[in-house]
């Protein structure tokens, strides 16, 4: 056997599975799973007080790679998405040429192939360029390997453009993910409005943005095949919109990010830009509410969002500098902490939104350690104390608003079709 | 001698009752060296004042100018227009080239809320806030305080009406938390779409009809459009502004008799304030114009007791 992952705790939502046992792995797939395996493994990893978990896919990120190398590279971002704990991440077409065309998408992959250590799943924008005037040629994408649309950072503004995308993405049975954001609303501002955008004099950007833009397309989900995702979603409406969807049998899916279920709009006051992100930072209420969401289901992924940034980019006034921080690398470790550890969530539920859940909404042939799949699995160390320090990170950018945060529970190895990628 | 525990000023919030009372007390005294033949005084001597102005400004500007020349310290002036800003210079670059030349006060003015604070992190100099985009101006707050107390002798229990673009104005925010902190109560009013709603939660009561507002009001504060700042409509016209808004003879009647005009400046008159009461005896507009000189002076003597008593570390 390839490899043997002795008696870990395997977490496996898609078997039930929480319990004490033996991994085996051979030819980069899982042969057993067993409480004990007699036989012994070319190499063997004692995982006595870890977690087994198959692997975890990130559904939100931004590799920057082609068009910002300064900010990320597909190399440094998987680095930093195997160091986080990742096995795969999907891509965000926002690069410069937006991933809207056979050429990017193959571009992407073939860097891919040459530098990742995990797997990338380039999604592809929704339309040409990602102006919301045209579709993109989503059918020839798919066929070089997007498994999603989006046009995140750059929301459709139609809605007939988004009602088309949203029939004709049906075809290719592949989700189509929206930045819920009506740019009307949300005008130049850049934090979320309320109290502290007040006492601030920053321009405040209201959450009806997000939350009009929700409602709209839950309505043109209702009249389409297509499949809803609904990107870092931030608000208690919009999850209440994405609840009433959901009751009403509506193929809607959404996903929070770490920094949504643990800041708040209060954490401005500094004028740091690392609290500046897209959609803001919200309200006591809201973090209340989505951390409610994530507890009871309602919220099918956590995803990043990472959104690297050049330090020279980020070090500017506030309303100048541009949204976005990095997240690969605290991920995991701020959930473990600030959810599990405490009780608040269980694992099981962790490993559904890191791994079962974004596997299924992507299509994706992973998020699962039964017998015969692809050996991705995720090992965490619950008891692991550590200090977020970016100076660390491997990613090119340090964007983080969590730097100093003391944290118990991390990633210990991230390993890709039975090779250890990253271990701590 | 008396100085501020803060290294920087930039804003009202961050300011005690008593900081504030110290630093009317100071203004006070030293608004008779505008009354000497040699109005001069050997204070910041040896000391090196930086104006970093990025933003147009005629009257804070002068203001602070007239003060560190009373004071006789060494001044530098940097505006947006002549220093390398224009060449494509980020803001921390420009701090940290000023910062070199060792500077004990950088008066900053800048469109952007939080500027200030950028350069007080990375800066060991003393910060002083001359206006932050739509945040605080609090040496204007400062000097308006000591104009309302010098013709009422009090803060304290006074009705003060604020009028106009509150969304958009430092100087309705830097009034508002000084007054509230010193014991007034304020009323903000103006169009909803020119007011936010948690504008309540700075201690003003918020209200859309300018008669109640004005209703047995001590001090009338007049602010004006700030049409460089308003991207999208907020009121229909100017004209609608006037009829609704606009400070007329006819609806000073509804304030006590005794009541004050205020204007932070500049004037649209015609728009929210009429001449007629621009010019009344009752207008105490230019009055502000000259505690503006000797509050600034306040400010730039008590942080120059206190610059470089904490150096703050780079980071």
């Amino acid at each position: 056997m390839q490899l043997i992952l002795r008696q870990g705790r395997v977490v496996d939502p898609t078997q039930k599975l929480n319990q004490i046992a033996d991994v085996g792995i051979d030819d980069g797939r899982i042969l057993e799973i067993a409480p004990k395996i007699r036989k012994s493994g070319r190499k063997e990893i004692d995982a006595r007080g870890l977690i087994v978990a198959p692997g975890f896919i990130d559904m939100h990120t931004h590799l920057r790679e082609p068009g910002h190398e300064d900010a990320e590279t597909i190399e440094s971002g998987t680095n930093a998405a195997a160091r986080g704990g990742f096995t795969a991440v999907a891509c965000m077409p926002n690069t410069s040429p937006v991933n809207d065309s056979e050429a990017v998408t193959s571009f992407i992959l073939e860097r891919a192939r040459e530098v990742a250590k995990i797997a990338v799943y380039p999604v592809g924008a929704i339309t040409k360029g990602s102006q919301g005037e045209t579709l993109a040629e989503i059918g020839e994408m798919r066929r070089s390997g997007i498994v999603a649309i989006s046009d995140d950072g750059r929301p459709v503004q139609n809605s007939q453009i988004m009602r088309r995308a949203m029939e004709y993405s049906g075809l290719f049975n592949i989700p189509i993910i929206d930045h819920c954001e009506d740019r009307n609303l949300a005008a130049d501002g850049v934090m979320h409005e309320g109290y502290y955008s007040t006492l601030l004099g920053l321009r405040g950007i209201n959450p009806a943005a997000e939350e009009t833009h929700v409602v709209r397309d839950t309505i043109l989900a209702r009249y389409s095949s297509g499949r809803l995702h609904i990107a870092h979603l931030s608000t208690k409406f919009s999850l209440e919109a994405v609840k009433r969807a959901k009751k009403e049998k509506i193929s809607v899916t959404c996903e929070v990010t770490p920094h949504h279920l643990l800041l708040t709009d209060a954490q401005v006051t500094s004028y740091d830009t690392n609290m500046k992100m897209n959609p803001p930072l919200r309200s006591q209420e809201d973090v209340d509410a989505l951390v409610e969401g994530m507890v009871s289901g309602f919220i099918d992924v956590i995803a990043t969002d990472h959104a690297p940034h050049n330090i020279n980019d980020k070090m500017l006034e506030f309303d100048r500098a541009p949204f976005g921080i990095v997240g690969l690398e605290t991920a995991v470790g701020l959930i473990l902490d600030r959810f599990v550890r405490t009780g608040v969530l269980g694992i099981e539920r962790m490993v559904e939104m890191f791994s079962t859940n974004p596997a299924r909404i992507l299509g994706l042939e992973r998020g699962t350690i039964a017998k015969g799949a692809v050996a991705d699995i995720t090992v965490l160390d619950p008891d692991r104390q550590w200090v977020v320090n970016s100076a660390d990170f491997a990613s090119r950018s340090r964007n983080t608003p969590f730097e100093g945060y003391r944290l118990r529970g991390a990633p210990a190895m991230t390993i890709v079709k039975g090779r250890v990628v990253w271990g701590a | 001698m008396a100085s501020l525990t803060h290294k920087d000023l930039l804003g009202i919030a961050q300011l005690t009752a008593d900081d504030i009372q110290l630093i009317l007390d100071t203004a006070e005294a030293l608004k008779q060296v505008a009354d000497r033949p040699v109005k001069k005084v050997p204070t910041l001597r040896g000391k090196t004042v930086i104006n970093l102005f990025f933003e147009a400004s005629t009257r804070t500007r002068s203001s602070f100018e007239l003060a560190e020349k009373r004071l006789s310290a060494d001044i530098l002036n940097f505006s947006a227009s002549t220093s390398s800003v224009s060449k494509g210079e980020s803001l921390l670059d420009t701090a940290r080239n000023l910062e070199a030349m060792s500077p004990d006060i950088i008066v900053i003015r800048h469109a952007s809320a939080g500027a200030p604070h950028l350069l007080a992190r990375e800066c060991r100099s003393s910060i002083i806030n001359a206006g932050d985009g739509m945040h605080e101006h609090p040496t204007q707050a400062l000097l308006d305080a000591l104009t309302i107390r010098s013709f009422k002798g009090r803060i304290n229990g006074l009705k003060i009406a604020i009028t106009g673009d509150i969304a958009h104005s430092r100087v309705a925010r830097s009034d508002t938390i000084l007054f509230s902190k010193m014991g007034a109560e304020v009323w903000a009013c103006g169009p909803p779409t020119l007011i936010p709603w948690d504008f309540q939660k700075l201690g003003a009561k918020i209200t859309g009809h300018i008669e109640e507002a004005l209703d047995a009001a001590d001090v009338v504060m007049m602010l004006r459009l700030q049409l460089e700042r308003q991207h999208e409509a907020f009121v229909p016209s100017m004209r609608e502004y006037y009829n609704f808004y606009g400070l007329t003879r006819e609806r000073m009647r509804l304030a006590k008799k005794d009541t004050i005009v205020m204007h932070p400046g500049p004037m649209n008159r015609g728009v929210e304030i009429d001449s007629d009461v621009a010019d009344a005896p009752f207008s105490v507009i230019l009055n502000q114009v000259a505690n503006g000189v000797a509050t600034r002076m306040a400010v730039l003597y008590l942080l120059s007791g206190n610059a470089g008593l904490k150096p703050r570390k780079h980071s």
